[in-house]
Formats: structure tokens, C-alpha cells, sequence
């Protein structure tokens, strides 16, 4: 709904005067913080972009592992407690596939190069 | 204590620091830690400076509440040089009469602990082939540190890990099923605990000096030293956390598992299967994992309000995907 600028843009500015203007000011640790903020900005970039549709997914794989309806938060609540009391076994295709293609999305946001996340790709 | 203070500290008792030093100057602070202070400092001799390393406890000392006295940290990495193991010389230790408070020096080692370097530069491509077997033949050297007139440590096993990891885990309220089902795999495959040594506990990029000509010339960062499985060591190096990228090479990024077990045993180690091994990389990633998710709780909870510490709280998920995929080859 808000345009005009897109919570991208807005983004993309702060990631902008960080990196040209801010950046070359400052010494010693700040100049790693400041690399560490624009990672941030881009993870949150990235999280904008696919975390709705990342959650969504996610929510529909659990209603069919779990067999109820709910949201994400209340699912995965379930899960958890299923995996830790036994009622759900660890080695479950349907478990192990959710688990994978949940936390695939979550890598993609949070770190991409992460080679990790290159082998889980590769592993089918 | 301010540095000029504590320069004036160390000179006091220059004399123990190297061989006919008269003085010392120099001091420098390398990284300070939240449990741990690194300085450098120059001893003054007649024949020239000598580089040394102080480390010391700070005043009011805050994090890993696991970490061992720096006295017992002294001790081992003496024990470990006199069982041929590559480490730092500890010319001296502090006494509480030195007014330095918790404190050792140590012989400065040349070399490169940046995983990353090691893992990607040049510099290192002549010797990478040849680290797996290193740490191997070194891991062996510690594991046969006898263990009579040792400093006491703490005891450990994989079912204690466990235990100590699940409850930090629980007390930081997340709900991560796939670290709910590594907790339940590896409480289900727990080797049990056959035979007891002395275990670095850290080993791993970033605790070896490396150095391009003749690899790893010392083992440093002895604070989470514990008697346990000689096995936990070799798993630890393996976490694809410390690989730095390079996934394919699972021993630090840069050695195969064969090369670090034939070296192991070759150097008169208890031969230990490879699957014990894997069992450990898989309760590192976990235990890695945790780890970020209290080091954002420092974040979450004000006593470090830094955004590195925000960021690594997003880290939890790359030793997930590590997991899922160690989670699928053993099901």
C-alpha cells in the first residue's frame, strides 16, 4: 500500500549514505560495524521481499504435517513439542522435507553465500 | 587497571619474563574479550626486544561462565609442550602479589589464526594439503597428556553437553524444530563415555597459529579445557562453521576425515571411528547454534546493545541447514 517511496528504497537509502557517506568516516571497530549494519539492511532487504511468502509456505506444510489448522506461530509451537515428547518421529520424510525447505528460505534471507546452504541445495 | 599501571606491573618482575630481560615496555592491547584481555609486550634484554603475550583476566569479568582459571590454563598448555604438542612457551605466571591479577605471559607464535586467510590465500595453498594430518598427530599428542597431577577441570560427556546446551536453548524461549530434533537424535545416539582425556575444547580456525611454511605451530585458547571424549575435539574442527566456505574439505576447510584419523592413530591415538567423529560435528553445529542465540540474548536483553551482536543472532540458521543436512544422512 505505502509508496513512494517502497520500504525497499528506503532501504536501499540508509544502505546508500552508510556505505558513501558514513562509512568512510569513521575508525577501527566502527568501520566493521558498519559493515556488519549494511549486512542488516540487506537482510532485512531480503526478509521485505521473501518472508511473507516464506512464512506462507511454511504454514501450509505444517497444517498438512500436523493435520490442524493454525497459524505459523501456534503450528510450529506444536511441532516442536511434538518432536520433543516423541509423538512425531525425527526421521519422518514429511518432517525432515518441511524442516529442510523451512529452513532453505530462512538461509536464503539470512545468509545466501552461507556455503551450507549451497550443500542443502546441491543434496536435492 | 589502566595500562600505564599495569606496565609498571610487569616490569617488576621483567626479569622472569625472558632470560637477562631487564625491563618491559610496549604494552599493547591486541582484543579484549568480555572474559579474556590479549596484550602484547616487549621484553627488554641486553641481546634485543623478546615478543611476548599477556593474557589476562579483566576486572570485572562477564561471558562463558565455562572458561578455567588462567592459572590451570598456564598449567596445560605446559603439560601439553612437555608431551611435544605445539604450543606458545609460558615463561611465567602471575601470583596474586604481582598486583596484575589473573595473568600468564606467553611466547608470541608467528602465523595466521583467520580461518578465512587460511582457508583461501596463497600464501597457505603449499601447506593446506598437509593440516588434517597436523591436527590429527597433535589432538593425539594432547589426548595422551596424562592426567595425574593435571589441574582440575571439569568433567564432561556428550549427555552433559547435551543437558547444558538444551537448557540454555529452553531458557532462550526459541522454538526451532530442528534443533528440538537434533536434541532428540543425539540424546538417542549418545556414545557412552569408554575412556576419558584431557580435551582442548576450542580446537578449531581461530585457535591454531598457522603458519604458510610448516602449518600449525601452536594451540592456543586452552580456556575450555575439560576431560571428556578425545573425540569432541576431532567433531569440533569438522563443524562446517569453522570451514570458512570451503565445504567439500569437512576438517577446517581445508583436510579430509581420513587424513585427520590416519594421522591420529599413527601418532599413537586411540583409533576412534569415523562415525563418533560425525556424531560430535553434529552436537558442535547444535552447540554452535546455541551459542549464537545467546549471544543475541546480549543484544535482546541490553548488555550489548551492538548490532554485530543483533546480526549473529541470524547465524543460528546457517548451523540449522548444517543440521538438516546431517540430520537426513543419518535417517
Amino acid at each position: 500500500m505505502i509508496e513512494q517511496p517502497t520500504a525497499l528504497e528506503l532501504v536501499d537509502a540508509v544502505i546508500g549514505f552508510i556505505e558513501t557517506r558514513a562509512a568512510p568516516q569513521l575508525k577501527d571497530r566502527d568501520v566493521f560495524l558498519a559493515r556488519v549494519a549494511v549486512n542488516a539492511l540487506l537482510t532485512l532487504r531480503r526478509e521485505i521481499e521473501h518472508g511473507a511468502a516464506a512464512e506462507a509456505s511454511a504454514t501450509a506444510r505444517l497444517q498438512d504435517l500436523m493435520g490442524e489448522e493454525g497459524d505459523f506461530a501456534s503450528l510450529n509451537t506444536a511441532l516442536c513439542q511434538a518432536i520433543r515428547e516423541g509423538t512425531i518421529d525425527i526421521t519422518a520424510p514429511a518432517l525432515l522435507a518441511h524442516m529442510r525447505a523451512s529452513i532453505i528460505d530462512q538461509v536464503q534471507i539470512d545468509q545466501p553465500n552461507y556455503s551450507g546452504l549451497k550443500a542443502a541445495l546441491a543434496g536435492g | 587497571m589502566e595500562a600505564a599501571d599495569l606496565e609498571r606491573a610487569i616490569n617488576q618482575v621483567a626479569a622472569k619474563l625472558a632470560p637477562g630481560a631487564t625491563g618491559a615496555s610496549d604494552l599493547r592491547r591486541l582484543s579484549g574479550g568480555a572474559s579474556q584481555e590479549t596484550w602484547s609486550i616487549l621484553a627488554n634484554t641486553p641481546s634485543g626486544d623478546v615478543p611476548l603475550i599477556l593474557r589476562r583476566r579483566p576486572d570485572s569479568p562477564t561471558g562463558s561462565g565455562n572458561a578455567v582459571p588462567l592459572a590451570t590454563e598456564a598449567a596445560l598448555i605446559r603439560a601439553a609442550a612437555a608431551r611435544g604438542a605445539p604450543v606458545p612457551t609460558v615463561p611465567y605466571v602471575f601470583e596474586e602479589a604481582d598486583g596484575v591479577g589473573e595473568a600468564y605471559v606467553m611466547g608470541k607464535v608467528e602465523g595466521e589464526t583467520l580461518g578465512s586467510r587460511i582457508v583461501r590465500n596463497d600464501a597457505f595453498a603449499a601447506i593446506r594439503p598437509k593440516l588434517a594430518a597436523q591436527c590429527g598427530a597433535v589432538l593425539a599428542q594432547i589426548h595422551a597428556i596424562p592426567l595425574e597431577g593435571l589441574p582440575e577441570v571439569a568433567h564432561s560427556s556428550a549427555l552433559v553437553e547435551l543437558e547444558k546446551y538444551e537448557a540454555v536453548y529452553r531458557a532462550c524461549g526459541a522454538e526451532r524444530p530442528i534443533i528440538e530434533a537434533a536434541l532428540v537424535h543425539l540424546k538417542r545416539h549418545a556414545p557412552a563415555l569408554e575412556r576419558q582425556t584431557l580435551v582442548h575444547g576450542d580446537f578449531r580456525n581461530g585457535n591454531l597459529m598457522i603458519h604458510p611454511e610448516d602449518g600449525l605451530r601452536a594451540v592456543l585458547d586452552w580456556e575450555l579445557a575439560h576431560l571428556g571424549d578425545p573425540a569432541e575435539d576431532l567433531g569440533w574442527i569438522c563443524v562446517n562453521s569453522w570451514r570458512f566456505g570451503n565445504h567439500a574439505k569437512p576438517v577446517g576447510g581445508f583436510g579430509d576425515y581420513s587424513q585427520l584419523l590416519d594421522a591420529y592413530e599413527a601418532a599413537g591415538g586411540t583409533p576412534i571411528a569415523l562415525e563418533r567423529v560425525k556424531y560430535w560435528q553434529m552436537l558442535g553445529s547444535m552447540k554452535w547454534g546455541i551459542m549464537c542465540m545467546t549471544m543475541y540474548l546480549s543484544f535482546a536483553n541490553g548488555a550489548d546493545p551492538s548490532v554485530e551482536r543483533a546480526m549473529i543472532g541470524r547465524r543460528t540458521s546457517e548451523t540449522e541447514i548444517d543440521l538438516i543436512t546431517l540430520l537426513e544422512a543419518v535417517a
